[in-house]
Order: C-alpha cells, then structure tokens, then sequence
C-alpha cells in the first residue's frame, strides 16, 4: 500500500517578537499514522499544533495538508449556550452546510459510539470534565477532518476520568484516524503512538518509534525528560 | 388612615400620572443607555490608551458624583452657560443616560472580556468564519450574561426617577407630596395612605420587571 503523506511541516519557525518558540521543525503524517509529541511544559508542543491549524502565524518554513484539520484543546471549550446536540452540529450545518437530518444521525451515531447519546439534550455545564471531553473529540470527528490535533486533553481532568477519554482516542487509533497527539500520558504514549516526537526547547530532539524513544532513548535530554516520570510509577507501584 | 384622600376627586389618576412620567423618563433614558452603552463599552475592550483613558475617568465621574448634583448641574448650569432654557424632563433623560450608559458600558466590557479566548479559538478551528463566530457563539452568550443585567438597570433607573421631582417634574413622589399638602386639614393622616399607595405602585412597576430579570438569569446560568 502506497502511504500517503497527509501532514507535512517543513523548517517551520515560529517566534513571538524575540522569543523563539518553535525553530525549524520538520516531520510529516502519513495516512493512518499516529505521532504522540511528548517534552517538557514550554517546549513549544502547544504552539506547534496551533501552528498547524492555523490559530498562530508562522515566521518561517511551510505546513502543507491534504485536507483540514480538527482540533480538541486542553480546556473545556465547548459553547455553553448550546445542548451537546448543538454544539455538535453548529459546524457541520453552518460551515460544511451538510443537510440537518443527516448530520443529527451522524451526531447520535458518534455520541453513542463515546457512550453519551443520552447527553444529546444536555448543556456542557451538566457534564463531568471527561465527558465534555469526549463531546469535544465528537465535535472535532463529525466534521471529517484529515488529521485530528489533540492537546493534553486529560490534562485539566480528575484521575479517574483519565482514562474514559483516552479510550475514546485508542477506539479512533485503531479505527486509523491520522492523529498528532501531545501528552503527558507516558503509557499511553507508548501504546498509541506508531511514533514519537520528542520536543524540547523548540526542536525536535528525538523522532523515532515508541520502543526506542521509550525503552533506549539515544539523547542524554530525553532520558533526563523520562525520569521525570519514574517517581511517578515507582510510588504508583 | 389617610387612604380615603386616594380617591378623591382625579387623584388615582394623577397618581398614575406621576408614576407614568416616572416610567417614561426611566425607559427613554435606558434605552438611550443600552445602545451608548454598548458601543461604548465595545469600544472600551479594545488596547487603544486614549479610549481607555477616557472611559475610566468617565467611570469614575458617575461613580463619584451624586445624581442629584448631576441634576442640578445639567438643569440650571446649562441655562446659566447658555442662556438657553433646558426641560427639566430633558435634562433628567441626559442625566439618567450619562448615570446609565456608564453602567451598562461596564457591564457590556464586563460580558466582552469575560468570554474566554478558548471560545473564539475553537470555533475559529471548527472552520467557522469571524462572522459566523459572533453570530453563533460569542453574541449568544454575551446576551445571556447581559440582558438580566440590563433589566435590573431599568428598576434601578425607575427607582432612581424619585430624585426628578427636586427639579420640578411632577412625578408620582411629587403628586403624593400635593395631595398630602391639599388634604392637611381634612386628612391629617394623608400620609400614611399616599405613601403606601406610592410603595405600592413602585412594587408594582418593578417586580414584574426584577422577577423577568431573575428568569432569564436562571434559565441561562452557565
Ligand atoms: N501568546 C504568546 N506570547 C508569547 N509567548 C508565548 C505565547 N504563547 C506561548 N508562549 C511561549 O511559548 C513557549 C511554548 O509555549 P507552549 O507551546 O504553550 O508550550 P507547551 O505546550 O509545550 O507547554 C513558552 O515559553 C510560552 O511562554
Ligand atoms: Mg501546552
């Protein structure tokens, strides 16, 4: 099978004033692809996505896709003047203006494959964090996009509510959704990823496969990024 | 004690007189104040230092000056610097909207920037236009936030009409004011009876209006 290139960043670089942020980042997505960008807070893994979709300018380099984007953020940001169903239908109808009967299906389809079909009338503030979550994912899947931009989605959630939206992501993995995932989630990293990038201070580091980068990272920096979570598991154990 | 003045001769009718010059100076005030209002208050969100500035000592005026000395200012200085002979129903419009449009430009600023960035940026991802993102998400939720509000402004603005008789308009407070005076040797206890004819049709022309405020805050509540 031929695989296609979906995402590609070339020599991208991006500054604020003075500040530079991201310098001269290149990979690429193929179709079907996973890639979990994992490194410390501020290294840039933020800007790097809204870089892609297009939230923040570039200075330098070029981001080509074959198709559009979907993003889910960090904090909730679903409208909160709209029932579930609403929110996810607004883009669909307004934007792609797809026929109404057709996308309310498509939305009850995908609420119940995430187990929320019986939200559909309810109003973000009436959810718990991982089910707004997993409402968002909805959102951003119901507009088919190529490639879908996860940014430390657990990030702002309780524990135990962790894990009903990371589910969500693997169903999609092995559905064969192209997908960019930053997380600090190093298990599921490793278990998701088809490859991992490694970013830190603006560069990518380490581009390399989740057996590698994880059980013998090659740099010195990624090694020291790995330990950070190992008081983590050692107390966890 | 005192209530049979309430109906002697025109009185009812003056009284509701008065409470309708009370209600129409509040309601052209308020809505001179609710369009200011908005464009001000949009206007204040925005980085430029001169508006803000601006904004901030007008604020500031409003918050500090009596509307009763505002009053006073606006009808008998105007004359003097004039020459020119200003309404005092005028003059109360233009000092109520100058109070009002002050509040609500607050209040406008307040619901702008107290919609989160997050908001503009995921609509902005789900492929909306800036258009479509104010018409759909951002203006929606910024007349949930202040419509409560601006119908409290009302009753306040009602409430606040009692000062207009101290330049001469005849409103409710001041008809009851007459009444009591024209009955003393008839009714000694005129008071009570207007007074509370008086509480009464303040109650009424606010509560209403309070209870829809209350509705719509809850209904809305985020
Ligand atoms: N709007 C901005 N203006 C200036 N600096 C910013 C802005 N957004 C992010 N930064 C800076 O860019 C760097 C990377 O931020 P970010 O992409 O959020 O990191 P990460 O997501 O990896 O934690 C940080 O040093 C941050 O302070
Ligand atoms: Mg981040």
């Amino acid at each position: 099978m031929e695989e296609k290139e979906i995402l590609k960043v070339d020599h991208l670089t991006k500054k604020y004033e003075d500040l530079t942020v991201l310098e001269d980042i290149s990979f690429s997505l193929k179709k079907g692809e996973v890639v979990v960008v994992v490194g410390p807070s501020g290294c840039g893994k933020s800007t790097l996505l809204r870089c892609i979709n297009g939230l923040e300018e570039i200075q330098d380099g070029k981001v080509s896709i074959e198709g559009k984007t979907g993003m889910v953020f960090q904090s909730y940001d679903l409208f909160p003047h709209l029932s579930v169903l609403q929110n996810l239908m607004l883009a669909p109808l307004k934007v792609q203006k797809r026929k109404k009967e057709e996308v309310q299906k498509e939305a009850e389809q995908l609420l119940e494959r995430v187990g929320l079909l019986a939200k559909a009338k309810q109003y973000p503030r009436q959810l718990s964090g991982g089910q707004k979550q997993r409402v968002a994912i909805v959102r951003a899947l119901i507009m088919h996009p190529e490639v879908l931009l996860f940014d430390e989605v657990t990030a702002a959630l309780d524990p135990e509510m962790v894990r009903e939206v990371l589910d969500v992501i693997m169903d999609l993995a092995k559905q064969d959704k192209t997908m960019l995932i930053v997380t600090h989630e190093m298990a599921f990293a490793r278990a998701v990823a088809d490859r991992v990038i490694f970013l830190d201070g603006g560069s990518v580091i380490e581009d390399t496969d989740p057996e590698n980068f994880f059980g013998s990272p090659r740099t010195e920096r990624a090694k020291r990024f790995l330990r950070t979570f190992e008081f983590e598991s050692v107390n966890a154990s | 004690m005192g209530f049979e003045v309430l109906l002697k001769g025109k009185n009812p009718v003056r009284l509701l007189a008065g409470l309708g010059v009370a209600l129409r100076i509040s309601l052209i005030s308020v809505v001179i104040s609710i369009l200011l209002g908005l464009i001000i208050g949009t206007l204040m969100t925005m980085k430029n230092p001169l508006i803000h500035a601006v904004s901030r000592i007008y604020l500031e005026i409003v918050r500090i000056m009596p509307q009763m000395v505002l009053l006073f200012i606006v009808f008998f200085g105007f004359t003097k610097m004039t020459g020119h002979n200003l309404s005092a129903e005028v003059s109360s419009v233009i000092v109520f909207s100058f109070w009002g449009t002050a509040e609500m430009a607050d209040l406008v600023r307040g619901c702008l920037t107290s919609i989160p960035a997050i908001q503009y940026e995921s609509s902005k991802a789900l492929g909306l236009s800036r258009v479509q993102t104010y018409r759909y998400v951002i203006i929606p939720q910024i007349i949930r936030r202040l419509l409560p509000l601006s119908i409290n402004l009302i009753t306040r603005m009602i409430k606040t009409t009692s000062l207009i008789m101290m330049i001469g308009i005849v409103e409710v407070l001041k008809v009851g004011q007459q009444i009591i005076e024209a009955n003393r040797k008839t009714s000694p206890h005129a008071a009570f009876g207007v007074f509370a004819a008086i509480f009464i049709l303040y109650f009424l022309a606010c509560w209403p209006i309070s209870c829809l405020s209350k509705y719509l805050e809850k209904r809305w509540e985020n």
